[in-house]
């Protein structure tokens, strides 16, 4: 499974991995939900830390589409927010 | 949906969406590749601005460091003229001087966090241009229809999707260089208006009030000097450590006098 950290580059993580993932972003989508920064900030540490830990970073040259788009480390709510746009964070 | 999921699609539909024109894959290859070198190019101005916007806080962070210690040299001097009132002043000047600079300081990091960030983003860049440059061209001479549905559109969204991370990455500097220069421009405006007390006007209040301090003890020894000169007695100047430079025209200390 191929999963880019925005604005850090792409991984290849392991299929069984993504059990690990969902549980993390159980509590990413928890904080943004509740508007929380500092707990959004967290979690979002602990998923990327965890893709970086579990996969292995593919060559700059590697070209090729992934599976999961993550948001970049330092990202805000805001941002966040913006980047879902319309879609609201309830979808429909 | 997770949230992760949610971003994923979004993020992967605004990518593919820039570079869906063409009919034929081999179009849309080429296509891409223009775009790409676009990217790069719009990457390495933003790389500038950000490392401008940097050096213009670095030069107010110096001209505020500059006015600090200023400062800190006229609250000496006023706490050895027993001037404690002034050494107040120029420490309470000194104080707001300083949150400024830690606030610079922070932006700068921010800054500095930003342009690595991008330089390390364009090199990436580069080495995908560069091995999509070769792949096309092998894709473009080996090209079956069949082939082109999984092979070209795999390139084709592995490029899209790191020119919607970059794109993503440049909006982001570019509001944060907005804001500093903001920011920036705020600050020379304050700094200007001599409330930081920029330390290239000396001729403020407070350093006329410690000149006077330094010379009106001046003016008396000199005073001292010229009466013991004309009485024959010794001159006792020299005890009195006044600066020889400073010293006044001889119609100074009957002026001196008057007042």
């Amino acid at each position: 499974m191929i999963v880019r950290i925005s604005g850090e580059g792409q991984f290849d993580l392991p299929e069984d991995h993504v059990d690990e993932l969902n549980r993390l972003d159980d509590d990413l989508t928890k904080a943004v939900d509740a508007g929380d920064e500092a707990r959004f900030t967290t979690a979002l540490e602990a998923l990327l830390a965890s893709v970086r830990t579990a996969g292995q970073e593919l060559p700059a040259d590697w070209i090729g589409p992934s599976d999961l788009v993550l948001p970049s480390p330092d990202a805000t709510i805001h941002e966040v927010r913006e980047v879902l746009g319309d879609e609201g964070l309830i979808p429909g | 949906m997770g949230l992760m999921r949610r971003f994923s699609n979004i993020f992967k539909a605004k990518a593919s969406k820039t570079l869906d024109k063409y009919e034929d894959p081999r179009e849309t290859l080429d296509y891409s590749y223009e775009r790409t070198l676009e990217m790069l190019q719009k990457m390495r101005r933003a790389v500038a601005d950000v490392a401008t916007s940097r050096k213009r806080i670095e030069l107010q962070a110096q001209q505020l460091q500059r006015s600090a210690a200023k400062l800190e040299d006229q609250a000496k001097q006023a706490v050895s003229q027993n001037r404690e009132d002034l050494a107040r002043e120029a420490l309470t000047r000194r104080q707001a001087i300083a949150t400024q600079l830690t606030d610079l300081q922070a932006q700068h990091d921010q800054l500095k966090a930003e342009e690595a960030r991008m330089v390390e983003g364009s090199q990436r860049l580069q080495a995908k241009v560069d091995a999509f440059r070769i792949r096309k061209e092998t894709m473009k001479a080996n090209y079956t229809a069949a082939e082109a549905q999984t092979r070209v559109n795999e390139a084709i969204s592995g490029i899209g999707e790191e020119m919607g991370d970059v794109g993503l990455a440049m909006q982001r500097a570019e509001d944060k260089v907005a804001q500093m220069q903001a920011r920036s421009g705020a600050l020379d405006e304050l700094m200007a208006s001599g409330a930081l007390d920029d330390a290239s006007m000396s001729t403020d209040r407070l350093q006329a009030e410690l000149d006077r301090g330094f010379a009106e003890p001046a003016v008396e020894a000199e005073l001292a000097r010229l009466r013991g000169e004309l009485t024959g007695g010794s001159t006792t100047a020299k005890q009195l450590g006044a600066p020889a430079e400073d010293a006044a025209p001889a119609s100074a200390p009957a002026e001196e006098e008057r007042r």
